[in-house]
Protein backbone atom coordinates (compact mmCIF):
# COMPACT_ATOMS: atom_id res chain seq x y z
CA UNK A 1 0.00 0.00 0.00
CA UNK A 2 2.79 2.27 0.93
CA UNK A 3 4.62 1.78 -2.57
CA UNK A 4 1.63 2.30 -4.47
CA UNK A 5 1.21 5.89 -2.69
CA UNK A 6 4.12 6.64 -2.80
CA UNK A 7 4.68 5.91 -6.63
CA UNK A 8 1.44 8.16 -7.29
CA UNK A 9 3.52 11.11 -5.96
CA UNK A 10 5.88 10.44 -7.88
CA UNK A 11 3.80 9.97 -10.80
CA UNK A 12 2.38 13.18 -9.85
CA UNK A 13 6.12 15.23 -9.71
CA UNK A 14 7.02 13.62 -12.98
CA UNK A 15 3.73 15.36 -14.21
CA UNK A 16 4.01 18.22 -13.24
CA UNK A 17 7.85 18.73 -13.99
CA UNK A 18 6.43 17.55 -17.13
CA UNK A 19 3.51 20.34 -17.79
CA UNK A 20 6.35 22.78 -16.65
CA UNK A 21 9.06 21.68 -19.46
CA UNK A 22 6.12 22.29 -21.63
CA UNK A 23 5.55 25.91 -20.74
CA UNK A 24 9.34 26.44 -21.19
CA UNK A 25 9.38 25.24 -24.30
CA UNK A 26 6.25 27.54 -25.22
CA UNK A 27 8.76 30.53 -23.98
CA UNK A 28 11.82 29.40 -25.80
CA UNK A 29 10.04 29.18 -29.21
CA UNK A 30 7.90 32.91 -28.47
CA UNK A 31 10.79 34.28 -27.21
CA UNK A 32 10.38 37.26 -27.68
CA UNK A 33 13.94 38.76 -26.44
CA UNK A 34 17.33 36.52 -27.04
CA UNK A 35 17.54 36.31 -23.07
CA UNK A 36 14.22 34.60 -22.56
CA UNK A 37 15.22 32.06 -24.68
CA UNK A 38 18.09 31.43 -22.62
CA UNK A 39 16.25 31.56 -19.70
CA UNK A 40 13.50 29.11 -20.89
CA UNK A 41 16.38 26.39 -21.79
CA UNK A 42 18.04 27.08 -18.39
CA UNK A 43 14.73 25.74 -16.75
CA UNK A 44 14.43 23.31 -18.98
CA UNK A 45 17.98 21.73 -18.32
CA UNK A 46 16.83 22.00 -14.27
CA UNK A 47 13.48 20.39 -15.03
CA UNK A 48 15.49 17.11 -16.69
CA UNK A 49 17.66 17.23 -13.88
CA UNK A 50 14.37 17.12 -11.92
CA UNK A 51 12.81 14.75 -14.40
CA UNK A 52 15.67 12.11 -14.68
CA UNK A 53 15.83 12.22 -11.33
CA UNK A 54 12.16 11.17 -10.45
CA UNK A 55 12.38 9.09 -13.31
CA UNK A 56 14.98 6.82 -11.68
CA UNK A 57 12.80 6.20 -8.59
CA UNK A 58 9.85 5.62 -10.52
CA UNK A 59 10.94 2.55 -12.55
CA UNK A 60 13.19 1.62 -9.42
CA UNK A 61 16.23 2.11 -11.06
CA UNK A 62 18.49 4.72 -9.33
CA UNK A 63 21.57 4.49 -11.32
CA UNK A 64 20.50 7.08 -13.50
CA UNK A 65 21.34 9.72 -11.07
CA UNK A 66 25.18 10.30 -12.91
CA UNK A 67 23.00 11.63 -15.63
CA UNK A 68 21.26 14.10 -13.51
CA UNK A 69 25.05 14.99 -11.71
CA UNK A 70 26.12 16.03 -15.67
CA UNK A 71 23.78 18.10 -15.96
CA UNK A 72 23.83 19.93 -13.49
CA UNK A 73 28.13 20.48 -13.49
CA UNK A 74 28.16 21.28 -16.75
CA UNK A 75 24.69 22.71 -17.81
CA UNK A 76 25.70 26.25 -16.46
CA UNK A 77 28.77 26.14 -19.10
CA UNK A 78 25.87 26.67 -21.80
CA UNK A 79 24.89 29.65 -19.88
CA UNK A 80 28.64 31.35 -19.77
CA UNK A 81 29.00 30.71 -23.22
CA UNK A 82 25.93 32.69 -24.49
CA UNK A 83 26.84 35.60 -22.00
CA UNK A 84 30.34 35.68 -23.55
CA UNK A 85 28.56 35.38 -26.86
CA UNK A 86 26.36 38.53 -26.24
CA UNK A 87 29.60 40.88 -24.10
CA UNK A 88 31.38 42.84 -26.63
CA UNK A 89 28.78 42.68 -29.86
CA UNK A 90 26.12 45.62 -29.16
CA UNK A 91 24.29 42.02 -29.27
CA UNK A 92 20.83 41.53 -27.81
CA UNK A 93 19.76 44.54 -29.11
CA UNK A 94 20.07 43.34 -32.81
CA UNK A 95 18.46 39.91 -31.98
CA UNK A 96 15.26 41.69 -30.57
CA UNK A 97 14.48 43.83 -33.15
CA UNK A 98 14.63 41.09 -35.08
CA UNK A 99 12.36 39.82 -32.22
CA UNK A 100 9.88 42.69 -32.64
CA UNK A 101 9.82 42.64 -36.27
CA UNK A 102 8.91 39.47 -36.40
CA UNK A 103 5.69 40.16 -34.01
CA UNK A 104 4.38 42.70 -36.26
CA UNK A 105 4.56 40.08 -39.12
CA UNK B 1 2.84 6.50 -16.68
CA UNK B 2 5.68 5.49 -18.14
CA UNK B 3 4.11 5.07 -21.70
CA UNK B 4 2.42 8.55 -21.01
CA UNK B 5 5.82 10.33 -20.22
CA UNK B 6 7.16 8.40 -23.32
CA UNK B 7 4.01 9.94 -25.71
CA UNK B 8 4.16 13.60 -23.73
CA UNK B 9 8.11 13.90 -24.97
CA UNK B 10 7.97 12.75 -28.32
CA UNK B 11 5.37 15.34 -28.78
CA UNK B 12 8.23 17.80 -26.96
CA UNK B 13 10.32 16.78 -29.66
CA UNK B 14 8.54 16.61 -32.50
CA UNK B 15 7.26 20.55 -31.58
CA UNK B 16 10.97 21.27 -30.79
CA UNK B 17 12.34 20.29 -34.20
CA UNK B 18 9.32 21.70 -36.37
CA UNK B 19 9.97 24.94 -34.09
CA UNK B 20 14.36 24.48 -35.62
CA UNK B 21 13.17 24.11 -39.17
CA UNK B 22 10.73 27.12 -39.45
CA UNK B 23 12.68 29.57 -37.11
CA UNK B 24 15.37 31.55 -39.33
CA UNK B 25 16.84 33.68 -36.36
CA UNK B 26 20.37 30.71 -36.18
CA UNK B 27 20.31 32.14 -32.35
CA UNK B 28 17.01 30.87 -31.82
CA UNK B 29 17.68 27.47 -33.63
CA UNK B 30 20.89 27.21 -31.46
CA UNK B 31 19.05 27.52 -27.91
CA UNK B 32 15.83 25.19 -29.51
CA UNK B 33 18.58 23.01 -30.33
CA UNK B 34 20.06 22.26 -27.13
CA UNK B 35 16.06 21.70 -25.61
CA UNK B 36 16.48 19.21 -28.39
CA UNK B 37 19.16 17.64 -26.75
CA UNK B 38 18.00 17.56 -23.47
CA UNK B 39 14.55 15.91 -24.50
CA UNK B 40 16.86 13.73 -26.24
CA UNK B 41 18.27 12.66 -22.95
CA UNK B 42 15.00 12.11 -20.73
CA UNK B 43 13.60 9.57 -23.57
CA UNK B 44 16.84 7.50 -23.88
CA UNK B 45 16.62 7.30 -19.79
CA UNK B 46 13.02 6.82 -20.38
CA UNK B 47 14.18 3.55 -22.90
CA UNK B 48 16.03 2.56 -20.27
CA UNK B 49 19.43 3.12 -22.25
CA UNK B 50 21.47 4.97 -19.97
CA UNK B 51 24.90 4.94 -21.72
CA UNK B 52 23.59 6.33 -24.67
CA UNK B 53 21.05 9.00 -22.25
CA UNK B 54 24.94 9.35 -20.86
CA UNK B 55 26.88 10.35 -24.31
CA UNK B 56 24.35 12.92 -24.84
CA UNK B 57 23.98 14.29 -21.62
CA UNK B 58 27.97 14.47 -22.11
CA UNK B 59 27.93 16.55 -25.42
CA UNK B 60 24.49 17.97 -25.22
CA UNK B 61 24.90 20.06 -21.66
CA UNK B 62 27.60 22.22 -23.12
CA UNK B 63 30.32 21.46 -25.77
CA UNK B 64 27.85 21.29 -28.51
CA UNK B 65 26.08 24.76 -27.67
CA UNK B 66 30.06 26.06 -27.52
CA UNK B 67 30.57 25.14 -31.02
CA UNK B 68 27.36 26.15 -32.70
CA UNK B 69 27.82 29.49 -30.67
CA UNK B 70 31.83 29.84 -32.30
CA UNK B 71 30.20 28.77 -35.34
CA UNK B 72 27.36 31.44 -35.01
CA UNK B 73 30.03 34.19 -34.06
CA UNK B 74 31.84 33.98 -37.85
CA UNK B 75 28.33 33.78 -39.75
CA UNK B 76 25.56 35.90 -40.00
CA UNK B 77 22.40 36.01 -37.36
CA UNK B 78 19.84 34.77 -39.73
CA UNK B 79 19.37 32.31 -42.38
CA UNK B 80 19.29 33.04 -45.76
CA UNK B 81 16.24 32.00 -47.25
CA UNK B 82 16.71 29.30 -49.76
CA UNK B 83 16.23 30.56 -53.74
CA UNK B 84 14.92 27.67 -55.12
CA UNK B 85 11.18 26.56 -54.55
CA UNK B 86 11.12 23.96 -51.43
CA UNK B 87 7.79 22.35 -53.35
CA UNK B 88 9.98 19.56 -55.08
CA UNK B 89 11.98 18.91 -51.97
CA UNK B 90 9.21 18.41 -49.84
CA UNK B 91 7.49 16.15 -52.61
CA UNK B 92 11.12 13.74 -52.58
CA UNK B 93 10.69 13.96 -48.70
CA UNK B 94 6.92 13.15 -48.38
CA UNK B 95 7.74 10.04 -50.16
CA UNK B 96 10.61 8.68 -48.97
CA UNK B 97 9.30 9.12 -45.10
CA UNK B 98 5.95 7.07 -46.74
CA UNK B 99 8.38 3.92 -48.57
CA UNK B 100 10.44 4.18 -44.89
CA UNK B 101 6.49 3.77 -43.18
CA UNK B 102 5.72 1.09 -45.33
CA UNK B 103 9.27 -0.34 -43.95
CA UNK B 104 8.49 -0.40 -40.81
CA UNK B 105 5.57 -2.65 -41.14
CA UNK B 106 7.91 -5.66 -41.61
CA UNK B 107 9.76 -4.21 -38.61
CA UNK B 108 8.74 -6.66 -34.81
CA UNK B 109 6.87 -4.94 -32.47
CA UNK B 110 9.03 -2.52 -29.83
CA UNK B 111 10.03 -4.49 -27.04
CA UNK B 112 9.31 -8.02 -28.98
CA UNK B 113 10.99 -10.65 -27.50
CA UNK B 114 11.20 -13.07 -30.68
CA UNK B 115 12.86 -9.88 -32.74
CA UNK B 116 15.74 -11.41 -34.27
CA UNK B 117 17.76 -8.83 -32.85
CA UNK B 118 17.52 -10.17 -28.85
CA UNK B 119 18.45 -13.78 -30.26
CA UNK B 120 21.70 -13.11 -32.96
CA UNK B 121 24.68 -12.25 -30.50
CA UNK B 122 22.67 -10.70 -27.57
CA UNK B 123 21.91 -13.77 -25.10
CA UNK B 124 25.91 -14.40 -25.46
CA UNK B 125 26.83 -10.67 -24.50
CA UNK B 126 24.60 -11.23 -21.52
CA UNK B 127 24.83 -14.80 -20.23
CA UNK B 128 28.99 -14.67 -21.08
CA UNK B 129 30.58 -11.13 -20.65
CA UNK B 130 31.04 -11.56 -16.83
CA UNK B 131 32.77 -14.62 -17.49
CA UNK B 132 34.70 -13.97 -20.70
CA UNK B 133 34.86 -9.85 -19.95
CA UNK B 134 34.49 -9.31 -16.14
CA UNK B 135 33.02 -5.91 -16.45
CA UNK B 136 29.71 -5.74 -14.49
CA UNK B 137 28.16 -3.36 -16.41
CA UNK B 138 28.29 -5.04 -20.24
CA UNK B 139 27.74 -2.71 -22.33
CA UNK B 140 31.38 -1.57 -21.67
CA UNK B 141 32.15 -5.16 -22.45
CA UNK B 142 30.50 -4.87 -25.63
CA UNK B 143 32.01 -1.19 -26.59
CA UNK B 144 35.90 -2.13 -25.55
CA UNK B 145 36.24 -6.00 -26.35
CA UNK B 146 33.63 -7.70 -28.04
CA UNK B 147 32.86 -4.86 -30.67
CA UNK B 148 36.50 -3.32 -30.16
CA UNK B 149 37.38 -3.23 -34.16
CA UNK B 150 34.23 -0.51 -34.15
CA UNK B 151 35.18 1.10 -31.33
CA UNK B 152 38.75 1.33 -32.83
CA UNK B 153 36.74 3.12 -36.33
CA UNK B 154 35.12 5.52 -34.19
CA UNK B 155 38.05 6.91 -32.62
CA UNK B 156 40.14 7.27 -35.87
CA UNK B 157 36.92 8.96 -37.10
CA UNK B 158 36.90 11.55 -34.49
CA UNK B 159 40.88 11.76 -35.07
CA UNK B 160 39.85 12.54 -38.63
CA UNK B 161 37.14 15.01 -37.86
CA UNK B 162 39.17 17.25 -35.75
CA UNK B 163 42.07 16.93 -38.03
CA UNK B 164 40.12 18.59 -40.91
CA UNK B 165 38.52 20.83 -38.93
CA UNK B 166 42.13 22.10 -38.36
CA UNK B 167 42.84 21.33 -41.64
CA UNK B 168 40.04 23.90 -42.95
CA UNK B 169 40.14 26.82 -39.86
CA UNK B 170 43.71 26.32 -38.88
CA UNK B 171 44.63 27.13 -35.81
CA UNK B 172 46.57 29.98 -34.72
CA UNK B 173 48.42 30.98 -31.47
CA UNK B 174 49.74 34.68 -33.53
CA UNK B 175 47.74 37.35 -34.77
CA UNK B 176 50.43 38.22 -37.20
CA UNK B 177 53.14 37.75 -35.28
CA UNK B 178 51.93 38.88 -32.06
CA UNK B 179 50.68 36.73 -29.61
CA UNK B 180 46.88 36.17 -29.44
CA UNK B 181 46.04 39.60 -26.84
CA UNK B 182 44.48 38.69 -23.46
CA UNK B 183 40.68 38.60 -23.03
CA UNK B 184 41.07 38.49 -19.31
CA UNK B 185 38.82 41.43 -18.89
CA UNK B 186 35.95 39.87 -21.15
CA UNK B 187 34.03 38.36 -18.14
CA UNK B 188 34.84 41.42 -15.78
CA UNK B 189 31.16 42.13 -15.11
CA UNK B 190 30.37 38.88 -14.04
CA UNK B 191 32.25 38.80 -10.74
CA UNK B 192 29.70 36.49 -9.28
CA UNK B 193 29.68 34.22 -12.59
CA UNK B 194 33.53 33.74 -12.71
CA UNK B 195 33.73 32.74 -9.01
CA UNK B 196 31.54 30.13 -9.42
CA UNK B 197 32.92 28.95 -12.66
CA UNK B 198 36.29 28.82 -10.96
CA UNK B 199 34.82 26.80 -8.02
CA UNK B 200 32.73 24.60 -9.88
CA UNK B 201 35.90 23.62 -12.36
CA UNK B 202 37.90 21.04 -10.00
CA UNK B 203 34.33 19.28 -9.51
CA UNK B 204 33.96 19.27 -13.42
CA UNK B 205 37.34 17.48 -13.61
CA UNK B 206 36.93 15.19 -11.10
CA UNK B 207 33.58 13.81 -12.13
CA UNK B 208 35.43 13.25 -15.53
CA UNK B 209 37.74 11.36 -14.03
CA UNK B 210 35.44 9.22 -12.06
CA UNK B 211 33.38 8.94 -15.48
CA UNK B 212 36.88 7.49 -16.81
CA UNK B 213 37.55 5.31 -14.42
CA UNK B 214 33.93 3.57 -13.55
CA UNK B 215 33.13 2.38 -16.98
CA UNK B 216 33.67 -0.45 -16.32
CA UNK B 217 31.32 -0.48 -13.52
CA UNK B 218 28.55 2.00 -14.32
CA UNK B 219 27.66 4.11 -17.32
CA UNK B 220 30.22 6.23 -18.76
CA UNK B 221 34.25 5.57 -20.55
CA UNK B 222 36.43 7.52 -22.39
CA UNK B 223 34.07 8.87 -24.71
CA UNK B 224 31.92 10.98 -22.39
CA UNK B 225 35.04 11.53 -19.92
CA UNK B 226 36.98 12.84 -22.70
CA UNK B 227 33.85 15.31 -23.55
CA UNK B 228 33.46 16.36 -19.69
CA UNK B 229 37.25 17.04 -19.48
CA UNK B 230 37.01 19.32 -22.27
CA UNK B 231 34.01 20.99 -21.06
CA UNK B 232 35.74 21.67 -17.63
CA UNK B 233 38.27 23.47 -20.06
CA UNK B 234 36.35 25.62 -21.66
CA UNK B 235 34.61 26.64 -18.58
CA UNK B 236 38.56 27.80 -17.63
CA UNK B 237 39.09 29.45 -21.11
CA UNK B 238 35.80 31.26 -20.54
CA UNK B 239 36.18 32.93 -17.54
CA UNK B 240 39.81 33.10 -17.08
CA UNK B 241 40.66 34.12 -20.25
CA UNK B 242 41.86 31.97 -23.86
CA UNK B 243 45.79 32.77 -22.90
CA UNK B 244 45.95 31.34 -19.89
CA UNK B 245 44.33 28.32 -21.36
CA UNK B 246 46.74 28.08 -24.46
CA UNK B 247 49.34 28.69 -21.82
CA UNK B 248 48.13 25.66 -19.82
CA UNK B 249 47.17 23.61 -22.67
CA UNK B 250 49.38 24.31 -25.66
CA UNK B 251 47.77 23.06 -29.47
CA UNK B 252 51.17 21.61 -30.13
CA UNK B 253 50.71 19.21 -27.05
CA UNK B 254 46.59 18.95 -27.63
CA UNK B 255 47.75 17.74 -30.96
CA UNK B 256 50.52 15.33 -29.79
CA UNK B 257 47.99 14.23 -26.95
CA UNK B 258 45.34 13.20 -29.64
CA UNK B 259 47.54 10.90 -31.71
CA UNK B 260 48.94 9.57 -28.54
CA UNK B 261 45.24 8.24 -28.10
CA UNK B 262 44.60 6.67 -31.33
CA UNK B 263 48.27 5.24 -30.84
CA UNK B 264 47.54 3.71 -27.23
CA UNK B 265 44.37 1.93 -29.01
CA UNK B 266 46.17 0.55 -32.07
CA UNK B 267 49.32 -0.23 -29.79
CA UNK B 268 47.25 -2.65 -27.54
CA UNK B 269 45.94 -4.29 -30.55
CA UNK B 270 49.54 -4.59 -31.50
CA UNK B 271 51.00 -6.10 -28.16
CA UNK B 272 48.29 -8.51 -28.14
CA UNK B 273 49.48 -9.91 -31.81
CA UNK B 274 52.73 -9.76 -30.41
CA UNK B 275 51.84 -11.93 -27.17
CA UNK B 276 50.05 -14.63 -29.80
CA UNK B 277 46.91 -13.62 -29.74
CA UNK B 278 44.33 -11.92 -32.35
CA UNK B 279 44.14 -7.92 -32.77
CA UNK B 280 42.75 -6.07 -30.30
CA UNK B 281 42.30 -9.85 -28.66
CA UNK B 282 42.98 -9.08 -25.07
CA UNK B 283 42.79 -12.11 -22.95
CA UNK B 284 46.72 -12.68 -23.57
CA UNK B 285 47.82 -9.38 -21.98
CA UNK B 286 48.25 -10.73 -18.37
CA UNK B 287 48.41 -14.09 -16.61
CA UNK B 288 44.72 -14.74 -16.50
CA UNK B 289 41.87 -14.09 -19.26
CA UNK B 290 40.03 -11.56 -16.64
CA UNK B 291 42.76 -9.94 -15.95
CA UNK B 292 44.16 -9.67 -19.66
CA UNK B 293 40.59 -7.86 -20.89
CA UNK B 294 40.31 -5.86 -17.64
CA UNK B 295 44.26 -4.15 -18.47
CA UNK B 296 43.41 -4.30 -22.08
CA UNK B 297 39.78 -2.81 -21.78
CA UNK B 298 41.39 0.25 -19.51
CA UNK B 299 44.15 0.94 -21.87
CA UNK B 300 41.60 0.93 -24.65
CA UNK B 301 39.20 3.61 -22.53
CA UNK B 302 42.34 5.47 -21.74
CA UNK B 303 43.15 6.05 -25.88
CA UNK B 304 39.54 7.33 -26.53
CA UNK B 305 39.18 9.78 -23.56
CA UNK B 306 42.59 11.26 -24.68
CA UNK B 307 41.43 11.37 -28.15
CA UNK B 308 38.58 12.34 -27.71
CA UNK B 309 39.41 15.45 -25.24
CA UNK B 310 42.16 16.97 -27.37
CA UNK B 311 40.13 16.78 -30.13
CA UNK B 312 37.19 18.76 -28.99
CA UNK B 313 39.89 21.56 -27.15
CA UNK B 314 41.44 21.54 -30.36
CA UNK B 315 37.92 22.16 -32.33
CA UNK B 316 37.24 24.78 -29.31
CA UNK B 317 40.53 26.52 -30.39
CA UNK B 318 39.98 26.47 -33.99
CA UNK B 319 36.72 27.83 -33.94
CA UNK B 320 36.91 30.68 -31.14
CA UNK B 321 40.55 31.87 -31.98
CA UNK B 322 39.48 32.24 -35.50
CA UNK B 323 38.74 35.73 -35.42
CA UNK B 324 38.74 38.54 -32.62
CA UNK B 325 34.93 38.49 -31.34
CA UNK C 1 2.74 5.11 5.77
CA UNK C 2 6.07 5.59 7.38
CA UNK C 3 7.38 9.15 8.61
CA UNK C 4 10.33 9.40 5.81
CA UNK C 5 7.34 8.07 3.12
CA UNK C 6 5.16 10.65 4.46
CA UNK C 7 8.16 13.43 4.73
CA UNK C 8 9.35 12.04 0.53
CA UNK C 9 4.84 12.32 -0.55
CA UNK C 10 4.94 16.13 1.30
CA UNK C 11 8.18 17.27 -0.01
CA UNK C 12 7.20 15.94 -3.83
CA UNK C 13 3.46 17.19 -3.80
CA UNK C 14 4.93 20.67 -2.38
CA UNK C 15 7.44 20.91 -5.17
CA UNK C 16 5.39 19.82 -7.39
CA UNK C 17 2.88 22.87 -6.84
CA UNK C 18 6.11 25.34 -6.62
CA UNK C 19 7.25 24.30 -10.05
CA UNK C 20 3.48 24.54 -11.67
CA UNK C 21 3.26 28.04 -10.18
CA UNK C 22 6.46 29.08 -11.65
CA UNK C 23 5.98 27.16 -14.85
CA UNK C 24 2.73 29.19 -15.20
CA UNK C 25 4.56 32.22 -14.43
CA UNK C 26 6.93 32.01 -17.12
CA UNK C 27 4.72 31.51 -19.49
CA UNK C 28 2.19 34.38 -18.40
CA UNK C 29 4.20 37.47 -16.79
CA UNK C 30 4.49 40.48 -18.67
CA UNK C 31 8.09 40.92 -19.08
CA UNK C 32 11.48 39.31 -18.58
CA UNK C 33 12.68 40.17 -15.26
CA UNK C 34 9.39 39.16 -13.45
CA UNK C 35 9.53 35.46 -15.50
CA UNK C 36 13.46 34.95 -14.43
CA UNK C 37 11.96 35.69 -10.86
CA UNK C 38 9.09 33.23 -11.32
CA UNK C 39 11.58 30.50 -13.22
CA UNK C 40 14.22 31.15 -10.39
CA UNK C 41 11.21 29.84 -8.22
CA UNK C 42 11.39 26.35 -10.14
CA UNK C 43 14.94 26.56 -10.40
CA UNK C 44 15.91 26.55 -6.61
CA UNK C 45 12.64 25.90 -4.43
CA UNK C 46 10.83 23.42 -6.62
CA UNK C 47 14.36 21.43 -7.54
CA UNK C 48 15.62 21.51 -3.59
CA UNK C 49 12.01 20.34 -2.25
CA UNK C 50 11.97 17.29 -5.00
CA UNK C 51 15.86 16.69 -4.53
CA UNK C 52 15.97 15.93 -0.87
CA UNK C 53 12.38 14.58 -0.68
CA UNK C 54 13.99 12.27 -2.83
CA UNK C 55 16.97 11.63 -0.49
CA UNK C 56 14.45 10.37 2.10
CA UNK C 57 13.65 7.32 0.43
CA UNK C 58 17.48 5.45 -0.32
CA UNK C 59 18.48 5.62 2.92
CA UNK C 60 22.21 5.88 3.56
CA UNK C 61 23.83 4.77 -0.23
CA UNK C 62 25.86 6.05 -3.07
CA UNK C 63 22.50 7.52 -4.57
CA UNK C 64 21.80 9.61 -1.30
CA UNK C 65 25.64 10.75 -1.58
CA UNK C 66 24.62 11.86 -5.66
CA UNK C 67 21.24 13.24 -4.96
CA UNK C 68 22.76 15.78 -2.42
CA UNK C 69 25.98 16.64 -4.71
CA UNK C 70 23.10 17.25 -7.70
CA UNK C 71 21.24 19.55 -5.01
CA UNK C 72 24.49 21.42 -4.15
CA UNK C 73 25.58 21.62 -7.77
CA UNK C 74 21.81 22.94 -8.99
CA UNK C 75 21.85 25.17 -5.72
CA UNK C 76 24.98 27.01 -6.39
CA UNK C 77 24.74 27.46 -10.12
CA UNK C 78 21.15 27.91 -11.39
CA UNK C 79 20.54 31.51 -8.88
CA UNK C 80 24.03 32.30 -9.90
CA UNK C 81 23.35 32.04 -13.37
CA UNK C 82 19.50 33.66 -12.58
CA UNK C 83 21.35 36.63 -11.18
CA UNK C 84 24.17 36.40 -14.10
CA UNK C 85 21.05 36.76 -16.74
CA UNK C 86 19.67 39.06 -14.97
CA UNK C 87 22.81 41.64 -14.88
CA UNK C 88 23.29 41.11 -18.76
CA UNK C 89 19.94 42.32 -19.50
CA UNK C 90 19.73 45.10 -17.60
CA UNK C 91 22.97 45.93 -19.36
CA UNK C 92 21.95 45.30 -22.68
CA UNK C 93 18.83 47.70 -21.90
CA UNK C 94 16.16 45.52 -21.40
CA UNK C 95 13.76 47.79 -19.27
CA UNK C 96 11.95 46.54 -16.69
CA UNK C 97 7.91 46.70 -17.02
CA UNK C 98 6.42 48.78 -14.28
CA UNK C 99 2.17 50.02 -14.29
CA UNK C 100 2.57 53.25 -15.98
CA UNK C 101 4.24 51.45 -19.13
CA UNK C 102 0.74 50.24 -19.72
CA UNK C 103 -1.13 52.95 -19.17
CA UNK C 104 0.88 54.49 -21.65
Amino acid sequence: MTGTALQTTYGISCLAVLIVMGLGLVRAILGPSAFDRLMAVNMFGTKTVLLISVLGFLTGRPDFLDIALIYALVNFLGTIAVLRFFEGRRAPACYDQEATEANKD
Amino acid sequence: MELFIDITLLTFLCITAMAITVIRKLFCAVMLASIFSLLCACLFVTMDAVDVAFTEAAVGSGISTVLMLAALNLTHSREKRPPHQPLVALLVVGVTGIVLMYGTMDLPVFGDAAAPIHHHVAPRYIEQSPLEVGPPNFVTSILASYRGYDTLAETIVIFTAGLSVIALLGIRDRYAGRPIPSDRSAMKDYVVLRIVAKMLMPFVFLFALYVQFHGDYGAGGGFQAGVIFASGVIIHSLTLGRDRTLKAFPHQFLRGLATVGVLIYGGTGLASILRGGNFLDYSVLAATQLKGQHLGIFLVELGVGLTVFSIMILMYYAFSYRREP
Amino acid sequence: MTIPDFITAFCLILGALLGLTGGVGVYRLPDFFTRLHACSVTDSACAFLILSGLMFQTGFSLATIKLFFILVFLLITSPTSTHALAKAALNSGEIPWCQSQKER
